[in-house]
């Protein structure tokens, strides 16, 4: 038990925080309650990169003609572009909503409990989360009605929803991050053409052996969008393979480990108790 | 600093960058189930004290208790031991009032049990069951005022901070947040401090008052006293004629302390209270000059700022607190002569 009555009527916490897991709960729940009563922080996120995964499976299907073109069926090559821009669409949802707490002083509410800094920030991706999975869920079957076909099979299918909400997480604590360091929704939102843009400069379009200009496929090389989507996509193109696997999980964890420590620090200081 | 006092404050200091001092010095102390209101205009200081007080910002200098606790070094016991309704009522309006209140219930660490029948209370005592499981964003300005006091009260907090609470509501709603705060004080001892740039509001709630001005406290007792300090009542008598105020003024300077206003119209205080004024008829009445007007004041708060700064409250706010004063205009004391039953 967390509290005790205390002489007078008063709930003094036994101990001077109440338990973490169970604070990360309660965050984690409001966020899993915010996210689903608002259908459309979640429908129109998820359809406009299905709207271009289908525009560009049509208008870009004669790129398997490329010589060394690693599919026949583009739609198999392309598969993993939403699940990083769905991803990224997830940062902002995340970011938006801590940045909307923060300028309504709900944070400062949260403050004056003993809520703890990590609670807060965990169970704040609570909604990123669900909004992780649903998406994930929707992409591959989405995917999987137009004609793409998983080389890797069902254990592949199941290892490609774990790295999409891998990188969901990933690119959520990056919104949490913002939000917590620009303290607006607005800064939020401000940043996330600069970080929708880096699809656009990774191998989401060609594979990078393909991609003639050599600034641009210098900058997909190190760009880790790159390694995010290839994992994604040999799971649905060339099978289990440990290379782009590594690669992929790597990028993903070392962005969530990075974005959620900054993101730690930054909460700290944004929480200004005494 | 005092025994048993359920705040003290010795020479606080909020100073911010390149701003102004927010907060200058101010000393005061709040005596255990006392309600204290802290009355000035915009940018007085007012939520920089309460700010630091709840610690939620630290000071520049200076020593506070709260409690018994110091908001500095003892932070996390300042927050258990006290409640506070900040400026904002802040809510998710996504939620529903009883989901804010099993999330603080949670966060202040109340058990499983507890924190149900702790929510149902509230929301009874507040006046929000039955939209209790409704989102907040459909709530009117007094629902979220009373949810937001509602979740003050959730670790059933000896101090109260209520910043600016009426702020923006109709007088229904003012009217019952001001007899829930008097009932907390009155039937469970709670002390609170509460600020407002109304002065009905202090004149009705609290036993003491501070007036702050500039980050400085100008004055400071209870509403009696304060009113004493400035003198007994005054007339303002308007002539008929705008030419007669030169006469008017003549006759009524033997009474006391004299102010001349437009018009003609002449304000004259009464040391010797309102049993004056049938001299001061019978004087105008020698004298054949007609009156328009002849109204007696009884000293007000406003009066009392005025003595001590010069200004009206009404309208006197200059925003130079750094942090979210409120924004809307100080509205001018209606008098009442409604005391909270206490």
């Amino acid at each position: 038990m967390a509290a005790e009555m205390a002489v007078g009527g008063a709930y003094v916490p036994l101990t001077p925080r109440a338990k973490v897991i169970e604070q990360t709960l309660a965050i984690a729940r409001r966020a899993v309650v915010r996210t689903t009563r608002q259908r459309a922080l979640i429908i129109f996120p998820m359809i406009f990169p299905l709207i271009l995964f289908a525009i560009n499976g049509s208008a870009l299907s004669t790129a398997t003609h490329i010589p060394g073109f690693p599919t026949h069926n583009y739609r198999d090559f392309l598969i993993a572009m939403p699940f990083v821009q769905g991803a990224m669409f997830v940062s902002i949802n995340a970011g938006v909503d801590l940045a909307r707490d923060i300028e309504s002083g709900f944070l400062n509410r949260l403050s004056m409990t003993p809520v703890r800094g990590e609670a807060l920030l965990v169970g704040q991706l609570g909604g990123a989360l669900v909004l992780g999975v649903v998406q994930a869920i929707v992409y591959l079957l989405v995917g999987l009605a137009s004609g793409v076909t998983l080389v890797s099979g069902v254990g592949g299918a199941l290892v490609l929803l774990f790295l999409a909400i891998l990188i969901s997480f990933a690119f959520a604590s990056l919104g949490i991050l913002l939000a917590l360091r620009f303290g607006t929704g607005e800064a939020v939102q401000g940043i996330f053409p600069l970080l929708f843009v880096t699809i656009f400069l990774s191998s989401a379009s060609l594979p990078r052996n393909l991609i003639k200009a050599t600034w641009f496929r210098e900058v997909a090389t190190y760009n880790p969008v790159s390694y995010l989507l290839e994992a994604l996509r040999s799971l649905v193109i060339t099978g289990w393979n440990a290379q782009a696997l590594e690669l992929g999980f790597g990028f993903a964890l070392a962005l969530l480990v990075i974005a959620l420590g900054l993101a730690g620090m930054a909460m700290k200081s944004r929480l200004t108790r005494t | 600093m005092s025994e048993g006092a359920a705040i003290e404050v010795e020479n606080l200091v909020r100073e911010f960058r390149k701003g102004p001092r927010a907060v200058d010095g101010i000393e005061l102390a709040v005596s255990p189930g006392e309600i204290y209101g802290f009355l000035g205009p915009n940018g007085a200081g007012k939520s920089t004290t309460v700010l630091m007080l709840t610690t939620l910002l630290p000071p520049t200098s200076g020593r506070a208790t709260v409690g018994g606790f110091d908001i500095v070094r003892q932070g996390a016991q300042v927050r258990a031991s006290i409640g506070a309704a900040l400026q904002e009522a802040a809510l998710d309006a996504i939620l529903t009032g009883r989901e804010h209140l099993m999330l603080q219930a949670t966060l202040q660490g109340l058990p499983g049990s507890e924190r149900r029948r702790r929510t149902a209370a509230l929301l009874e005592r507040v006046g929000l069951t039955e939209a209790a499981d409704r989102r907040v964003g459909g709530y009117s300005g007094g629902m979220k005022r009373r949810l937001d006091l509602a979740l003050a009260l959730v670790h059933s907090p000896r101090i109260l901070f209520l910043d600016e609470p009426t702020t923006g509501l109709d007088p229904q709603s003012r009217s019952a947040l001001w007899e829930e705060v008097a009932r907390l004080a009155r039937d469970e001892g709670m002390t609170v401090f509460l600020t407002t740039q109304y002065l009905e509001e202090a004149d009705v709630l609290a036993d003491r008052i501070g007036i702050i001005d500039h980050g400085h406290i100008v004055a400071e007792g209870t509403t009696a006293q304060l009113k004493a300090d400035i003198g007994g009542p005054s007339v303002e008598v308007t002539p008929a004629e705008v030419d007669d105020g030169d006469r008017l003024a003549e006759l009524l300077s033997q009474f006391g302390e004299m102010r001349r206003n437009g018009n003609g119209s002449v304000t004259v205080q009464l040391p010797g209270g309102e049993s004056e004024l049938a001299e001061i008829v019978r004087i105008l009445d020698r004298a054949d000059l007609r009156v328009e007007t002849l109204q007696l004041h009884q000293p007000s708060l406003d009066d009392v700022f005025l003595a001590q700064t010069g200004r009206k409250l009404e309208g006197s706010g200059d925003g130079a607190e750094a942090e979210d004063e409120a924004s809307e205009p100080a509205q001018g004391g209606r008098r009442s002569r409604r005391r909270r039953g206490r």
